[in-house]
């Protein structure tokens, strides 16, 4: 069962100094992810989701406690080892989509085999693939400026999934869409997931993003004050 | 690898501030490039102008003959050594005899140098030919500069008046039987060239000289006694000097355009490190360790001379050819240098000088361009995806 297991935190502690008494913003976070979850984490504004997240995806440090990611102590990761994992096993999904303006929605796409070493006829094909799967293999020579939201996101989603990761994170990835582009973002998510076995982990407050969610753990003031495994059927048959 | 492909996306996609920055900067490489090469043309047309007319290969100087000191004037003379007139015989060298003497145009005195020289000389390329004539009066070659100062005109009879080999006073009538017009004026200003002969009969000093000048294809420099040798780059030296003084005052021009694109190149870095940390952040998190951005963003600041580079060849090659192949003419004005230049004047551009400013602005960018990336060595990727500065 152990060989399952792609995230555990142990009590996970991230302290912020702010000035007289230091800011808990997670405090003795438990919390396992098996492969092939589709979990959210929610709570109010303020209490540790991007904080967590952003510890699992190697690019902050716990102040205590550990984080263990497909086998590798995140807090013993030099830089490079870090930049390493992100950009083999770790997809990232940001809000506010960032992708790279100068660039074409298939260089963007592109951009994390880059850093690899990889051909590039494979490359392309990978691309074209991930393009595929949100829909946007036509327009690749677009700029992100010629995009919508909902497209910009699911350029985001194909350069997460570009390299095959075995976890995405993706911290309020329908905070900037509207209902509709919420809906198939998140379809393609479920998809991606049940089609690939790739990990999700989200952050969110969006009540269209929960009905998706397989399992909710509430942060409240950086504890986790639920942790409920949702049975519902995924999403709308559509 | 792939840091300048995406450093090359990175700022061609910036648009217009990139280009403004790359043609001010192609300026400066233009700049260097054109006004190096004018320089370098100058110190080359000065140098052969003054090599053909004045130094030849090289002088034997009298043992006494100081050109800097007037009062060695007197003593500097003395037979030519069988060496020499060895040489002188075959064509290798010519003899020149100097005397300080004074003359009285328009009933002005004036101190001057008379040159002896040989009429049929062909070592140094003045006309001395003129001076073969034979007529009762000695002939005399002036310059224009010196007809100029002193109203001296073709034909004109004019006073000279010198001491002898004992130092008493003779005087005696030349005439001016030409006026050459050469742009050295170190065999102009305040000289007039009379026939070797006639000179030395009028001062006694029968077969002596002052100076022997070599050709400049003999190669033969043996040590005589009584003599030194002053090589080429002895007696250029002074003209290398002021060439260089006046290059110097030429360079400012250049370097303020450099230091503008530079200033230009650092700013936009400044800007776009402070403007792009969520780019930075974004960077971080799809794998690319902090070096590497910092990589990226040197090599994009960098760019700007390649760019620069490509651009300055677009315009500059036909400009810089043009200037080279059509020279151009020089203001009057120029005469004030000091040095000869010619009426025209032809820039020499020489590999040393276009790879080393490429080097040079290169150089300089790439450094102005990493300085402001050093901030990012501090920058947390969760910061910077904030957008937040550390
Ligand atoms: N770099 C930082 N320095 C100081 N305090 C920080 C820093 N980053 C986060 N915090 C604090 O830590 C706490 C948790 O922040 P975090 O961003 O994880 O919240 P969140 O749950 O993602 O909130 P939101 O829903 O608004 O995105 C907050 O109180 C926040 O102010
Ligand atoms: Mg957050």
């Amino acid at each position: 069962m152990n060989n399952s297991v792609i995230i555990k935190t142990k009590d996970l502690v991230k302290v912020y100094p702010m000035g007289q008494h230091d800011l808990v913003a997670l405090d003795h976070v438990n919390l396992v992810f098996q492969k092939g979850e589709f979990a959210g984490v929610v709570g109010p504004s303020g209490s540790g989701k991007t904080t967590l997240l952003n510890i699992i995806g190697s690019l902050d440090t716990p102040s205590d406690g550990s984080a263990v990611v497909l086998d590798r102590n995140v807090e013993t990761l030099s830089n490079k080892e870090a930049a390493k994992l992100r950009n083999q096993h770790i997809g990232f999904i940001f809000q506010t989509f960032n992708l790279f303006p100068v660039y074409s929605v298939f260089e963007n796409v592109e951009f994390p085999l880059l850093l690899q070493r990889m051909s590039s006829a494979a490359r392309k094909k990978a691309v074209y693939d991930s393009l595929e799967w949100v829909h946007l293999a036509d327009r690749a020579k677009s700029k992100p400026a010629q995009l919508s939201g909902g497209q910009s996101q699911r350029v985001a989603i194909a350069r997460a999934i570009v390299k095959k990761p075995e976890v995405v994170l993706a911290d309020e990835p329908t905070a900037n869409l509207d209902a509709e582009n919420s809906h198939h973002i998140m379809k393609t998510m479920v998809q991606l997931n049940e089609e690939l076995g790739t990990t999700f982990v989200f952050s969110t407050h969006d009540e269209k993003v929960m009905r998706y969610l397989r399992r909710k753990i509430s942060l409240i003031d950086g504890k986790v004050a639920k942790d409920e495994v949702i049975s519902k059927k995924r999403g709308k048959s559509t | 690898m792939i840091i300048p492909k995406l450093a090359f996306q990175n700022i061609l996609g910036a648009g217009l501030r990139t280009w403004l920055n790359v043609i001010v900067l192609s300026f400066a490489y233009v700049a260097i490039i054109a006004l190096n090469g004018i320089y370098g043309g100058m110190q080359e047309q000065a140098v052969q102008a003054q090599i053909e007319v004045e130094y030849g290969g090289g002088q034997f100087w009298q043992g006494q003959y100081d050109p800097y000191d007037p009062f060695s004037f007197q003593d500097a003379h003395g037979a030519l050594p069988p060496q020499l007139q060895n040489w002188i015989e075959e064509g290798n060298a010519t003899p020149v005899l100097i005397r300080q003497a004074t003359i009285y145009p328009n009933g002005r005195l004036r101190t001057i140098l008379l040159k002896g020289i040989n009429p049929d000389q062909t070592v140094l390329n003045i006309p001395s030919h003129f001076l073969a004539d034979e007529k009762d009066v000695t002939p005399a070659l002036i310059g224009s500069r010196m007809a100029k100062s002193t109203g001296l005109e073709l034909g004109d009879y004019v006073t000279v008046r010198w001491r002898d080999k004992n130092g008493t006073f003779d005087a005696q009538d030349v005439e001016i039987v030409q006026i050459m017009n050469t742009s050295v004026q170190t065999v102009d200003n305040n000289q007039i060239w009379v026939p070797l002969n006639d000179l030395q009969t009028m001062t006694q000093m029968e077969g002596e000289a002052t100076i022997v000048v070599v050709d400049r294809n003999f190669q033969n420099r043996e040590p005589i006694e009584g003599w030194t040798f002053q090589s080429l780059d002895v007696l250029l030296k002074d003209l290398m000097d002021m060439v260089k003084s006046k290059t110097i005052g030429g360079s400012i021009i250049y370097i303020v355009l450099l230091m503008l694109a530079i200033l230009a190149i650092f700013d936009t870095q400044v800007l776009s490190i402070f403007k792009r940390r969520k780019e930075m952040g974004t960077l971080m998190a799809l794998g690319m360790t902090r070096v590497k951005v910092i990589e990226l963003f040197t090599v994009e600041g960098a760019v700007h001379g390649v760019l620069a580079v490509l651009v300055a060849v677009i315009y500059g090659t036909p400009l810089l050819v043009y200037l080279a192949t059509q020279g151009f003419p020089l203001p009057a004005s120029t005469d004030s240098y000091g040095f000869a230049i010619g009426e025209k004047l032809f820039p020499i551009y020489s590999a040393q000088l276009i790879f080393g400013t490429i080097i040079l602005v290169m150089t300089v960018t790439t450094i102005v361009s990493y300085l402001p990336t050093r901030k990012i060595s501090k920058l947390k990727p969760t910061d910077a995806l904030k957008g937040k500065l550390t």
